[in-house]
Formats: structure tokens, sequence, C-alpha cells
């Protein structure tokens, strides 16, 4: 039953067309812990005079990574959306590297997720960002509302 | 006591676009969201052009968050080191030659971010402004809001610090 949540919660991922736009891949997903890897794209450029990749693609790396952890969490019935999300930016990623965040949901009640994530380049030892969200909890397909 | 006549209006003008230009255009991930810049005066507006690669939730369909995030990012970034520069750009300090040739201040460096979804985001052209709170030597604290149809009806907003590039007077 766990793994089909997490197999779902892979294709729903997969399925994201930003998160396609973005090349991302999912290294690892199940008991609310996400691992998704972003590789390093010139069009994702924020400086131009140092080519470190824009704060904004690392939030949509962050968003993505914890929703998938929230959707991936035991107790969730599978759709989410994010209420809010912080980032701290610890220094920037090494122009080239490839971003890997890693989500981890680590307290969830019937209606908010509450999680924490950090993303590193090619040095794990030396995070380039961390973020803490939350989640909304919700069934899987929700109505659309005005 | 005799004052300097005011720079006709098209002079005006074309240096402030292309100083918008110089500073938004030369971002690559900026053109990768399709974010735009509308000016009136020294006022910017962010405009998000949608497409289909933006959404985050195709069952809804909804705008990704982080895109959203991003946006507010980007117009806070642009806004904030447009606001540094505008008293070059009027001077003519920084000349329309340095200007179209990019030469300009270093971006701001972001510090941290902190974003509030109010509402889901619609698969429709966004817009967003950013207010500097206040800015610094060294740091700044700016605010950002985003709606798309009804400006009484943000979908988002921002707060975020940055790290100013240091000066050389």
């Amino acid at each position: 039953m766990c793994a089909d949540k997490t197999e779902l919660a892979r294709q729903f991922i997969e399925l994201i067309p930003q998160a396609r736009a973005l090349g991302m891949d999912i290294l690892q997903i199940e008991d609310g812990v996400a691992v998704i890897r972003m590789p390093y794209d010139p069009a994702l450029v924020g400086d131009p005079d140092t080519g470190v990749i824009h704060g904004g693609a690392v939030s949509t790396l962050m968003d993505t990574c914890g929703g998938a952890a929230t959707m991936a969490h035991p107790t969730s019935p599978g759709g989410t959306a994010t209420i809010s999300l912080r980032i701290d930016y610890l220094r920037g990623a090494k122009p080239g590297d490839a971003i890997t965040a890693r989500a981890e949901c680590y307290h969830i009640t019937r209606a908010v997720a509450f999680v924490r994530a950090t993303a590193h380049d090619s040095d794990p030892s030396q995070p380039v960002a961390t973020a803490t969200g939350t989640f909304t909890v919700e069934p899987r397909r929700p109505e659309v509302t005005s | 006591m005799s004052r300097r006549p005011p720079d006709p209006v098209q002079v005006v003008k074309q240096r402030r676009d292309a100083a918008l230009r110089a500073l938004a255009d030369r971002v690559p991930y900026v053109g990768f969201l399709g974010i735009s810049f509308d000016r009136r005066g020294d006022e910017l507006t962010g405009v998000l052009a949608y497409d289909e690669k933006l959404i985050g939730n195709p069952y809804l369909p909804a705008l990704h968050g982080g895109v959203t995030a991003a946006f507010l990012e980007v117009t806070a970034i642009i806004s904030l080191s447009w606001t540094m520069m505008w008293e070059d750009v009027e001077s003519g300090l920084l000349t329309l030659d340095q200007l179209e040739a990019g030469e300009l201040p270093r971006l701001p460096k972001t510090i941290d971010f902190s974003v509030d979804y109010l509402r889901s985001g619609l698969p429709r052209d966004a817009y967003a402004r950013a207010s500097v709170t206040r800015s610094g030597r060294r740091y700044a604290s700016v605010h950002a809001e985003a709606w798309q149809d009804n400006h009484g009806r943000p979908i988002a907003q921002a707060n975020a610090h940055f790290l100013m590039p240091l000066r050389e007077d």
C-alpha cells in the first residue's frame, strides 16, 4: 500500500511541466522523504557575472521536493499545495554542478504538513540552501475552487 | 542663477528603458520564465507571460508554487537594483553607451526569501510589484506581491533580505 503511494507520488512529480522543464530527476521518494536532483543549465543562471543559478530555480526545486515528501508521507491522502516556504541561501551553487535537494516531512496533522529541506551541489558537506515549509494535506485530486 | 534645462522626454525615456533592458535582459533565468517589465516613471511591474511549462499541478491546473516564488524573487531583485541605479541613470552618471553595453552595478544577492501562498495561481498571466522597505549600504529588505486578474486578490506575497553589492565610492 505504501509502495503504491510512493509510485503515485513519483508519477505525479514526473508529470509536472515545470519539473520537466527544469530536468528534475527523482532519486528517492518514500516515507515522507524525497530527494530530487536538478542538473545545471545555463538558461537558469541568475547572475551573469558569476554563472550562479538563480535562487528562483532553487526555490522551485525545494518546493517540488517538499510537496513530494508530503505526498509520500504514510498518513497523507496524497494531495498537497504549498502554504508557505522560507529559504535561506547559504552560498551560491558552483556553476556547472547539479543541485540536489532532500526534503523531509517531519510532522503531519489532518490539515498541515511541516517540512524541512536542504540543497547541495557536488559538495554535500556544504549546503547551498536550507528551507522550511508548510503544505496543505488534502485528497489527491481536489475540485477546482474559485 | 541659471538651471540646466530638462532633457527632452525622448532622451529621458531612452535612457530609462535602456537601463531596464540592460538590467533584465542579461539574466538568462528571467528569459527562461518569460518575465518582462512594464515601466511607468520609476515604477516597475513584472509580467509573467503564461506558458504551459509553468504549471505545477496539471490536474487543477495551477502555476507551480516555485514559479510564483521565483517570479516574486526576480521582481524583488530587479526592482531593488532599479532603485539602486535610478539616480545614476537620471543624472547621466551611467551613460547610454554604458547601459547598452551592459555595464551595470553587480546584482544584490538573496540572503533569505519567505513566500506566503494566498490563492492558487491560475493558468494565465501574472503580475508582480516589489517595494523596497529599507535599503542600507549592506542589507536591504524588500516586500513583493503577485496577482492575476484582480490586484485586490493577490496570489502570493513575499519578504526577502538581500546583500547589497559593494560600492566603490
